[in-house]
C-alpha cells in the first residue's frame, strides 16, 4: 500500500524538497488510482484543498503520507467525492473558494459560500460578483414527517450553525447540517501574510484547539524552511498540548454530562478545566496559552514558579478525577443515556479517516502522537485508549482515558525537560519552498499545509480541522434516535464549526 | 440504587467542596462591587443571550467559564438565557461574518427594549485579526449599536465580569 503511493509520487512530476509529505503533480490515471485505494478502504484521506489552479489531495497510505495533486488550469479535477464520500464537502468547498469544478460530483450545491460576501470564488483566478440562490435542503416525503429547523443561533453558549431535522414524531429520520456561518475568510488572509501574522491566524482558527494550530503551523513551516528547534521547545510544546487536551476534555465530561441532566458533574470538572487554564496562565501568561508556540520554537520559555504551579496542577487532578471517574460509572441514571445512544459504526469511523475520540472510540486506533511519533512524542510513554461501541458512553471513556494519559505525559515532561534555549533563529528560504504537518489536537489530527515564497511570506496555507471528518458522521450517528437526545450526540462529538469554517 | 452506593453514600464525604476562589482578592473585590450594583440596579436579575457572529469560539470558552464554580455568575442574579426575547443584553462576540450578520440582526431586533449590546473580544470590536477579510463586517458596531466593549483575545472572566459591572453602573 505504501509501496502504491511511493511509486504515484516517482511517477508523477515531482515538486519541492524531500520531506516527510512528498508530493507530486500526477494524471488522471494515478488520480484515479488513489481513489480506488481510498474506496478500497486502504488508504485514509488526510485533507483535499484547492488553490488557483489545482486541487491537492493529502493521503496516509498505511504510514507513508504523501499528496498528489492535479493540475486544473482548465478549471475542472475529476471528483473524488464520486466515489469516497468523505470527499464530498471539500469538493464543495473548492468550488466556492477557488472556482475549481470536481467533475462527476453529484451535490454541487455551495457549502461555504452562502452568497453574502459580495463576492464569489474570492481565492479564484477570476473572482465574480456574488450570485445569491437560494439553498436547497435535501427534500424528505413520506407520511407524517415533519421537519424541524435549528439554527444558526442556538440555546446556549456555542457556535453557530444550521440542523435540519425531518423527525417521525420523536425520532430523527434525517439530519442535515449547514454550516459555514463562521467563515472568515482566514486562508485568503494567509496569503500574503508574514509568518509571525499566520501564527496568529493558525491559533485563531479553533480557539480551543490553539496550541495545537500554532503547533502544527509551527511544524510545518519548519519543514519547509529545513530548521530544527531547540529540543526543550519541542518538549514545552508537548506539555502545552497536552494542557490544551485536559483542559478540553474536562470541560466536555463535564458538559456532556450536563446534556443528559446531570449538572453535578459538570460543576465539578469545570472546576478543573478552570484550574488548568489557571496553571497555563501561570506558567505560560494566557489560559489558553495562545501565541506562545511560533515557527522557531516558543515565545516564552517555562519558570520555576510555572513548573510549580503545573505540579500542583496535576497533584490536585490526580486526587480529584477518580472519584468523578467514579461517579460517571456508577450512576445509572446517566448511563442510561449515554450507553447505546448516538452509534458511529467502525466503518464509517474507518471510511472518513474520523480522528481523536470519535474515531477511537469507533475501534479506529490512529492517533498522530503515536502513529506518525513525532517529538517527543517518540520519546514519551503513553497509551491510546480504544474502544468498540461507538456510542456516546465510549466516547466519554475514551476521555476519561485520555485525560489519565495526558496526566502522565504531563508528568514525564516535567520530569525530564531538557534545558536549553526555546527558540532558534529561522533561515531565509532563498526560494519558494513547501511544508506540512500533523498534529494531534484533542478533538483529532489537524493538517496544515503551506508554500511559503522566497520573501518569506505564505503564499498559500491551508489547515484542515479534524472536524472535516466529524461533522459529516454526525448525521447517520442521530438517526432513529430521538430529538431530545441530538445535543447529547452533538456534545460527544464537539465538532468545530469556527475550524470547520474557517 | 445499589446497597454499595447507598453505603458509599453514607459513609464517604460527598463529592461537593467549597466554594473556590476565596484565596484570590481581585476576584473577591470585583464579585462584591457587582454583587451590590446587581442588587441596586436590578433587584437581582439581568439576562444575557450570548450570539457567536463569528468568533473562534476562545472567546465563548470564557463567557462559559463565567457559569463555573469560581466565577459563578448566577449568585449576581446574572443569568444566560436561551432566548433573545427574555433578555436584557446580548454578548455578541467574533468579527460579525458575513454569513451571520442577518442573523445576529433578527437576534437583535427579537431582544425586547431597553437592551445592551456588550462587544467581547479583540475580534468583536473592528474584525481584529480577520478585519479586511472578503468575509467579515467591520465588527459588531458596524452590525447592531454596541452599549460596551471588552478586549481581550480572549477576554479573562473576570475581565468580562468587569465588563459587566461597568454596563450596570452606566446602566443607571
Ligand atoms: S477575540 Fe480572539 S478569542 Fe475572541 S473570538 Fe476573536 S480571535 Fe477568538
Amino acid at each position: 500500500m505504501a509501496e502504491t503511493l511511493k511509486a504515484l509520487i516517482a511517477a508523477g512530476r515531482k515538486i519541492g524538497h524531500p520531506t516527510a509529505w512528498p508530493r507530486a503533480v500526477v494524471d488522471a490515471k494515478a488520480w484515479a488510482v488513489a481513489i480506488d485505494e481510498l474506496v478500497a478502504g486502504s488508504w485514509t484521506m488526510l485533507g483535499l484543498w484547492g488553490e488557483k489552479n489545482a486541487v491537492h489531495l493529502a493521503l496516509n497510505a498505511a504510514g507513508q503520507l504523501g499528496i498528489l495533486s492535479f493540475d486544473c488550469s482548465r478549471g475542472l479535477y475529476p471528483s473524488v467525492g464520486l466515489h469516497h464520500p468523505p470527499a464530498i464537502r471539500f469538493e464543495r468547498a473548492i468550488h466556492d473558494l477557488f472556482g475549481l469544478t470536481a467533475t462527476g460530483l453529484q451535490d454541487p450545491r455551495p457549502w461555504l459560500d452562502h452568497g453574502k460576501w459580495g463576492v464569489s470564488r474570492p481565492l479564484g483566478t477570476k473572482p465574480a460578483a456574488a450570485a445569491p440562490e437560494p439553498y436547497r435542503f435535501l427534500p424528505s416525503e413520506g407520511d407524517n414527517l415533519h421537519q424541524i429547523p435549528v439554527g444558526p443561533v442556538h440555546a446556549g453558549i456555542i457556535e453557530p450553525g444550521h440542523f435540519r431535522f425531518t423527525a417521525s414524531g420523536e425520532m430523527v429520520v434525517r439530519l442535515e447540517e449547514r454550516l459555514g456561518y463562521t467563515h472568515k475568510g482566514i486562508e485568503g488572509l494567509m496569503a500574503g501574510a508574514d509568518l509571525e501574522r499566520a501564527s496568529k491566524l493558525a491559533g485563531r482558527t479553533s480557539g480551543d484547539s490553539t496550541v495545537a494550530y500554532q503547533f502544527a503551523f509551527a511544524r510545518a513551516v519548519e519543514v519547509a524552511l529545513g530548521a530544527d528547534v531547540p529540543e526543550r521547545a519541542k518538549w514545552l510544546r508537548a506539555l502545552m498540548a497536552e494542557l490544551e487536551r485536559l483542559a478540553n476534555h474536562f470541560g466536555d465530561i463535564g458538559a456532556i454530562c450536563n446534556d443528559a441532566a446531570f449538572a453535578l458533574m459538570n460543576a465539578h470538572t469545570g472546576m478543573l478545566r478552570e484550574q488548568v487554564l489557571r496553571a497555563a496562565d501561570t506558567a505560560f501568561g494566557h489560559r489558553l496559552m495562545r501565541d506562545r508556540i511560533v515557527p522557531g520554537g516558543l515565545a516564552v520559555d517555562l519558570d520555576q514558579a510555572g513548573g510549580a504551579a503545573i505540579e500542583a496542577l496535576i497533584g490536585e487532578a490526580r486526587r480529584r478525577f477518580p472519584p468523578l471517574v467514579h461517579l460517571y460509572d456508577n450512576t445509572a441514571s446517566l448511563q442510561d443515556r449515554t450507553v447505546s445512544t448516538g452509534r458511529l459504526s467502525a466503518a464509517l469511523a474507518a471510511q472518513y479517516g474520523a480522528g481523536g475520540y470519535v474515531g477511537r472510540a469507533s475501534g479506529r486506533a490512529f492517533d498522530a502522537r503515536k502513529s506518525l511519533g513525532y517529538a517527543p512524542y517518540d520519546a514519551l510513554k503513553f497509551d491510546v485508549p480504544v474502544r468498540q461501541e461507538g456510542d456516546v458512553d465510549a466516547r466519554v471513556w475514551i476521555r476519561i482515558r485520555e485525560v489519565e494519559q495526558s496526566l502522565s505525559l504531563i508528568e514525564q515532561i516535567l520530569e525530564r525537560l531538557p534545558v536549553g534555549a526555546v527558540r532558534t533563529e529561522l533561515p531565509v528560504p532563498s526560494a519558494e519552498t513547501e511544508g506540512a504537518a500533523l498534529v494531534e489536537g484533542f478533538r483529532g489530527d489537524i493538517l496544515v499545509w503551506l508554500r511559503i515564497g522566497a520573501d518569506g511570506r505564505v503564499i498559500r496555507c491551508h489547515l484542515r480541522d479534524p472536524s472535516w471528518f466529524q461533522w459529516p458522521l454526525l448525521e447517520p450517528v442521530i438517526e432513529g434516535n430521538i430529538v431530545a437526545d441530538f445535543p447529547l450526540c452533538n456534545k460527544s462529538f464537539n465538532c468545530s464549526y469556527s475550524g470547520h469554517d474557517l | 440504587m445499589s446497597v454499595r452506593e447507598l453505603i458509599d453514600g453514607l459513609v464517604h464525604r460527598p463529592v461537593t467542596e467549597k466554594r473556590p476562589g476565596r484565596d484570590d482578592p481581585a476576584l473577591a473585590e470585583l464579585a462584591e462591587a457587582l454583587n451590590r450594583a446587581a442588587r441596586k440596579r436590578l433587584g437581582r436579575s439581568l439576562s444575557i443571550r450570548a450570539v457567536d457572529a463569528g468568533s473562534c469560539n476562545g472567546c465563548e470558552l470564557e463567557l462559559i467559564a463565567l457559569n463555573n464554580a469560581f466565577y459563578d455568575l448566577e449568585r449576581f442574579g446574572i443569568r444566560f438565557v436561551a432566548s433573545p426575547r427574555h433578555a436584557d443584553v446580548l454578548i455578541v462576540t467574533g468579527p460579525v461574518t458575513k454569513n451571520m450578520r442577518e442573523a445576529l440582526e433578527f437576534t437583535y431586533n427579537a431582544t425586547p427594549d431597553p437592551k445592551w449590546v456588550v462587544a467581547v473580544g479583540d475580534c468583536a470590536r473592528d474584525g481584529g485579526l480577520f478585519a479586511g477579510s472578503y468575509a467579515v463586517t467591520g465588527g459588531v458596531s458596524d452590525v447592531v449599536p454596541v452599549d460596551l466593549h471588552v478586549g481581550g483575545c480572549p477576554p479573562r472572566p473576570i475581565e468580562i465580569m468587569a465588563g459587566l459591572l461597568a454596563l450596570l453602573e452606566r446602566a443607571q
